[in-house]
């Protein structure tokens, strides 16, 4: 096998899909660059491989700048690779929006893991999306999957609140955080506090991990409905000696949100999924094997609630929206006659006979024969 | 539209000099290419697999330790191995003139030394992949 041999040519797509049967590392790798740069044949490769789709059970890693998930990443792969499971792992950094370049540092902190076979480790580039990953992540766990990874593990770059992207691409989601975001759950509260499947406090050598693990504990409690919402809490002068063991549970619960969280949380069984806040201390490889407890316990509820189910088909729901969109734009704006329209169209348009949203109608009413070709292959 | 180039900058060996390595890496990513650091120590076997895995256009090696003669000559062949043999394997730091012609030979290269503006090396990664990889970006 050469990999110069798979530069050129439409019968790339089937060379890297025959040696990617034959599990050769490089043909993994260039079907995921295929996929990342849409390159000539995309569509026909991820048709391929779409019905392998399913095994791989799907983990983001998101949380502040340095909090140290790439450092917990590596450990979980070690912990995963003991038990026997394959791992692919996808780390994303920014690109530059001035530059376009980008400085991929992740490997650095993965050396551990990188030279094992069962472990298959990229790097992404943002390029311009803004929600944390790459737009093109989600396809490439698709490619991992098919593979036959047992685990896809994603670490987004750092994140502040809005990077949200890792909720729609995983299904389990882990947040870490540090000693030092103490302060900054309540601006957290709103975007990454709500996609955690299961938080960690990394660092937890430092001073402060056991207040913020409290705290987030305490506002997990105080989401409504969290823990059953017991009405105890209501009842003032209640005498304690009077009530019986459960009674008198429920309501120290209820006085209690924070233990009340940390009690759901540790349900082996869980109706309802209250995220646990665990501690780590990744550098020395502390807690990771009650980290991948969390892990295993959420995949177990989100298969047993049908979630998993619910995630994956959402997810399927907006890759063939996303494939409309794309097909749509480019079969448009690739076509001379439909540019040239629009050109056409600019003097009504500026003379104010012609409003931007009747332009749009008309050029769509136009375009219906481009819009319904089905060449596999018309945009590359 | 044209893909960013991949580059893997690495430092093999037991070498701690990894300030050129860090200002080549800074100056390819403000050219606009996607620069992968693997930091220091890595063996020669883990920067083949990282730039297979990674599928890159091209490996950038430095080393100022003295140990170019061995190492230059042990990734490539790890990268032919491996069927990647299309990568252009570069580098720099602090080797003699006829060690660079003499593994310039052997298909490594061009190499650089001490004291070569930033721009020489982002315009020699950039033609070379216009003309070996530029047909199918
Ligand atoms: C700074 C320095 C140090 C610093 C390193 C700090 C750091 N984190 O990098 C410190 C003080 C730690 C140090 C220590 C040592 N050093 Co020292 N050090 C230097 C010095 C003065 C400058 C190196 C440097 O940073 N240059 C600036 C960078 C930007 O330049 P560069 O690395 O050469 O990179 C350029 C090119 O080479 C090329 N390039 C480099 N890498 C790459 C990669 C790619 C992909 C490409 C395309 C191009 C490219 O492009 C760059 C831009 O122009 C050199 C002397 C010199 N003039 O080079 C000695 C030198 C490299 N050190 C030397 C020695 C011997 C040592 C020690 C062994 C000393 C000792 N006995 O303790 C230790 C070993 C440390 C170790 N663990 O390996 C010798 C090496 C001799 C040899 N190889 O034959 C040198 C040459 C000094 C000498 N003349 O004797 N050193
Ligand atoms: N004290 C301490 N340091 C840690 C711990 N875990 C990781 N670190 C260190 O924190 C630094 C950052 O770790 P990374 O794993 O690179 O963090 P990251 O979140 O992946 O960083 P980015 O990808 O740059 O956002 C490294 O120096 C780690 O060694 C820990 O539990 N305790
Ligand atoms: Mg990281």
């Amino acid at each position: 096998m050469s990999g110069a041999a798979y530069n050129t040519g439409h019968s790339t797509i089937d060379r890297v899909l025959a040696d990617f049967d034959a599990k050769k590392p490089a043909a993994l790798a260039r079907a995921v660059s295929i996929m990342e740069n849409h390159r000539a044949g995309f569509e026909k490769l991820a048709s391929a491989l779409h019905p392998r789709l399913g095994h791989a059970r799907r983990i983001g890693i998101t949380g502040p700048p340095g909090a140290g998930k790439s450092t917990i990443t590596t450990q979980l792969v070690r912990s995963w690779r003991e038990a026997g499971l394959t791992v692919g792992v996808i780390a994303v950094d920014p690109t530059s929006p001035f530059t376009g370049g980008a400085l991929l540092g992740d490997r650095i902190r993965m050396e551990e893991v990188a030279l094992d076979p069962g472990v298959f480790i990229r790097s992404m580039a943002t390029r311009g999306s803004l929600g944390g990953l790459a737009s093109a992540t989600r396809d490439v766990c698709d490619v991992l999957d098919a593979f036959g990874m047992d685990v896809i593990l994603i670490e987004t770059v750092g994140v502040g609140q809005s990077e949200l992207d890792v909720a729609r691409t995983a299904d389990t989601t882990l947040v870490v955080l540090v000693p030092e975001s103490g302060d900054s759950i309540q601006t957290l509260k709103a975007g990454v506090m709500e996609i955690a499947d299961i938080f960690t406090v990394n660092k937890a050598d430092r001073p402060g991990a056991d207040r913020l693990r409290n705290d987030l504990e305490l506002m997990l409690g105080l989401r409504p409905g969290a823990t059953g919402g017991h009405e105890a809490a209501g009842h003032h002068g209640v005498d304690l000696r009077s009530l019986a063991p459960e009674e008198k549970e429920a309501l120290r619960d209820a006085m209690n949100p924070a233990r009340a969280a940390r009690k759901a949380a540790s349900s082996e069984e869980p109706d309802r999924w209250t995220p646990p806040v665990l501690r780590t201390i990744a550098a020395q490889k502390e807690g990771i094997s009650d980290l991948i407890d969390a892990i295993t316990r959420h995949h177990g509820y989100l298969d047993r609630s049908g979630e998993l189910q619910a995630r994956r088909r959402e997810r399927m729901r907006e890759r063939v929206r996303e494939a409309v969109e794309l097909k749509v734009h480019q079969r448009l704006w690739k076509d001379e006659p439909t540019v040239q329209w629009l050109e056409d169209r600019l003097p009504e348009l500026e003379a104010g006979a012609l409003a931007p949203f009747h332009a749009a109608d008309a050029l769509l009413a136009r375009s219906g024969p481009l819009l319904t070709g089905t060449n596999m292959d018309a945009e590359s | 539209m044209s893909r960013p180039i991949r580059v893997l900058v690495a430092k093999p060996g037991l070498d701690g000099h990894d300030r050129g390595a860090k200002v080549v890496a800074a100056a390819l990513r403000d050219a606009g290419m996607e620069v992968i650091y693997t930091g220091l120590h890595q063996t020669p076997e883990m920067i083949a697999s990282a730039a297979v895995q990674e599928d890159v256009d091209v490996v950038g090696l430095s080393i100022l330790s003295g140990a170019h003669m061995t190492l230059f000559p042990r990734v490539h062949d790890l990268l032919v191995e491996a069927g990647r043999d299309d990568i252009l394997l570069t580098g720099g730091g602090i080797i003699p003139k006829e060690d660079m012609a003499a593994l310039e030979a052997r298909g490594i290269g061009k190499l650089f030394g001490p004291g070569t503006s930033t721009q020489d090396l982002v315009d020699f990664i950039r033609a070379w992949f216009a003309e070996h990889k530029a047909q199918e970006a």
